[in-house]
């Protein structure tokens, strides 16, 4: 039985099903039970939380990176399993605990002030949900003291920050400087992002890290947790 | 089921009505007034037995006559000629149905060509910074021979976008002649591609043994005629309005034999048509009128292609200028005329100035790509491969057109908007707004898988470099390294013992060099 219910979370993680009402890529799979409603079959039919996530959510994601390398996959099928595995995440949090299994790592991702973009913002938080990070979106336009405020009160383990424009990647910087100002820079590992910047400015400002695109945000962010 | 091609929505158009009258009526004065000077007796015995007015010309070295065709006559022939054209193949698949009426676009390679460009990619070192290198194509023009034309077929086989093939290099092995010219190319093609394959013919003595070839491929004359898996090209009228001897000859023997025929007319704006576009569109336009007249004088009902590549000269060598704006803009009058008789027409696009590939080639080519195959010919000769006007052809020119063409058709699809569909983005809409993060990436995913999201350019290199080339080259050998399929034994074996003039190294079946 619990064979079974992980076969069909894995099947679908790489369909990329949230729920029943998703079609994904095969054929008369709406109506069938997508990811969501297979780990709350699970949880009730007794099957354990480390065996879905290890077992049904990171299987899976393995086998989506290789077909994301064959070029079988492209970003939007990435995305869609990434966000089913973020979906899963949600279900599973409150069991987490208690099953001894701990989250990667929280991250708290900004669009900075001044600036609406936020598609690239949204694909590394999708992205990193599906990697098995606790993810709060503080969302766009975001000021800088009111960082500081969801830092404080937070208390992440990375800070993502985003721009697209030339005129708002000034405010990554005094981000940063308003986290020393309160004593918070050196309780977060902070990566930037964005169309504008470069590794180069990344240094300059004193980030941990620069994100090319959401891929390589996950995997900046897994080096800095330690390859974790 | 036969090639879909592209259906134009709206083919663009540069006449209008009145424009496109005024031209035929020129035209029809023009068959009259001058008239046409014939160099082939039969012919103008033809039409002089048809009410055509026809006079012998005197003080000519070469027997000539005057030749004025009436009105009645065109007209007559334009009712007869056939809407609907079938251009068969060896793969059922791969038959194409042209309808006059129906801006339906097929792609199909050609011209020939005497000059064969090979590529050999070397690697240059920056002497200033021995860790810079850059790897560039070389191009090394040769004689065309029958392996090539065969490497060719094989390749353009495999090349989805094209739906046709005329043979794109005239074989100029030491052990062809005038007498086996014509066998031997039309079997490299034939052997080579399962698509419909089109020729000029070098020798009329070779028509029959061609025919006879044909015939054992389809299964008999009656299965030929069905599925004409070949058809003609030919340049009966030479400009200014003069029907040649030879080629009119040719002509109206395909003609006698039923099988397609392409009447094709090349004037050039400025030297054999007047640099006007008025003046090339009413002269071509009486020209391929004359050729379609006497192809039906000869065989009512011949299935015939409007043909027209006319061209602009070039103003400091006089020579063609196949990438100048003017040319594009006369195919697509031609491809109007020819809809207007309700003709299927043979048009010419991507023929560029250029000797080698490179971004002037790419940009001749794709101009008139685009303007020619939205006006909507059936038959779109667009130069696959082609450089130097025709002169030279280069298979990795023909991978680059290949990507050309999947953007071009890509681009020609009809929109999809209709209540049905606008019900379900509608529908997108609303749930998609609904949610916190507001993107539709979601929804892609079908849609890619369906097709209806146009593919990358394939030659995209990695970085700031570009690997258009190199890349371009990786996928012509590829396509080189798949199969191919050819006539099978029993048939191959029948041919050669029936068809002389056959080159023993073209039968893949005798353990011989493969061509």
């Amino acid at each position: 039985m619990s064979g079974d219910i992980i076969e069909l979370i894995k099947e679908n993680v790489i369909q990329g099903r949230v729920n029943k009402d998703d079609e994904g890529i095969g054929e008369d799979t709406i109506g069938q039970p997508g990811v969501t409603e297979l780990i709350k079959e699970g949880l009730a039919s007794g099957v354990s939380v480390s065996e879905i996530i290890n077992n049904g959510l990171t299987a899976s994601m393995v086998v989506v990176g290789e077909k994301f390398e064959n070029e079988e996959y492209y970003i939007p099928d990435m995305l869609a399993s990434a966000e089913a595995v973020g979906a899963a995440m949600e279900l599973l949090k409150p069991h987490l605990a208690k099953s001894g299994v701990k989250p990667k790592g929280k991250i708290l991702v900004a669009t900075v002030k001044g600036d609406l973009h936020d598609i690239g913002k949204n694909i590394v938080s999708i992205l990193l949900r599906g990697a098995g990070y606790i993810v709060i979106d503080l969302g766009h336009d975001v000021g800088t003291q009111e960082i500081v405020k969801a830092v404080r009160e937070e208390n992440p383990d990375y800070l993502g920050l985003s721009a697209l424009l030339t005129s708002t990647m000034v405010n990554m910087e005094d981000t940063i400087k308003a986290l020393k100002e309160n004593g918070l820079r050196d309780k977060v590992k902070i990566i930037i992002g964005g169309a504008p910047v470069s590794p180069e400015y990344a240094e300059s400002i004193g980030a941990d890290g620069y994100g090319a695109d959401g891929f390589h945000a996950v995997s900046v962010i897994e080096t800095l947790n330690g390859g974790n | 089921m036969p090639r879909e091609g592209i259906l134009i929505n709206k083919p663009i158009e540069r006449l209008s009505g009145e424009q496109i009258r005024l031209i035929h009526d020129a035209s029809i004065e023009i068959l009259t007034n001058p008239g046409l000077l014939c160099f082939n007796k039969k012919a103008a015995e033809i039409f002089q037995s048809h009410g055509a007015g026809v006079a012998g010309v005197t003080g000519s070295d070469t027997p000539c006559w005057h030749v004025k065709i009436p009105e009645k006559l065109v007209s007559d022939a334009l009712d007869s000629a056939p809407r609907m054209v079938t251009l068969g193949a060896r793969n059922p698949d791969n038959v194409l149905i042209m309808k006059g009426d129906e801006p339906r676009v097929f792609f199909i390679t050609g011209s020939e060509t005497n000059i064969w460009l090979d590529v050999d990619f070397s690697t240059y070192v920056n002497k200033a910074d021995p860790t810079k290198e850059v790897k560039l194509p070389e191009f090394q023009p040769r004689r065309g021979m029958v392996a090539d034309l065969c490497d060719s077929a094989h390749v353009c086989e495999h090349l989805e976008t094209i739906d046709g093939y005329i043979r794109t290099v005239n074989i100029q092995d030491k052990d062809i002649t005038e007498d086996n010219k014509d066998v031997n190319k039309f079997f490299a093609c034939l052997n080579n591609t399962t698509k419909h394959v089109m020729s000029g013919l070098t020798s009329l003595k070779q028509l029959d043994n061609v025919i006879k070839m044909a015939e054992i491929i389809a299964g008999g004359s009656t299965k030929l005629k069905e599925n004409p898996l070949i058809s003609f090209i030919t340049c009966l009228v030479k400009s200014p309005l003069q029907f040649v001897d030879d080629t009119t000859e040719t002509f109206m023997e395909v003609c006698k034999r039923g099988l397609p025929i392409v009447v094709s007319s090349s004037p050039q704006a400025g030297t054999s048509a007047p640099i006007k576009e008025a003046g090339i569109m009413a002269q071509i336009n009486a020209e391929v009128l004359a050729g379609i007249t006497l192809g039906q004088l000869v065989n009512k009902g011949t299935p015939v292609l409007y043909g027209s590549v006319p061209v602009r000269a070039r103003m400091d060598t006089l020579g063609d200028s196949y990438g100048s704006v003017e040319t594009s803009q006369y195919h697509v009058d031609c491809t109007q005329m020819a809809r207007f008789y309700n003709l299927p027409n043979y048009s010419t696009s991507g023929v560029c100035d250029t000797k080698t590939p490179g971004q002037q080639s790419s940009i001749e080519r794709l101009f008139s790509d685009i303007v020619v195959a939205l006006s909507g010919p059936q038959f779109l000769h667009c130069a696959f491969g082609l450089l130097d006007c025709n002169s030279v052809f280069c298979l990795l020119q023909a991978v680059l057109d290949d990507a050309h063409f999947q953007m071009i058709k890509f681009f020609l699809k009809s929109p999809r908007i209709d209540e049905q569909e606008l019900d379900t983005v509608k529908k997108q809409i609303r749930e998609v707004v609904a949610t916190p993060q507001k993107m539709f990436i979601n929804y892609i995913r079908p849609v890619m898988r369906s097709g209806e999201i146009s593919p990358p350019y394939p030659f995209e290199g990695d970085g700031e470099s570009d690997s258009v080339f190199a890349l371009a080259n990786e996928r012509l050998q590829a396509l080189r390294a798949k199969p191919v399929e050819h006539i099978d034994p029993d048939t191959t074996a029948r041919i050669f013992r029936e068809i002389p003039g056959l080159l023993p190294r073209l039968n893949v079946y005798k353990g011989e060099s493969k061509s």
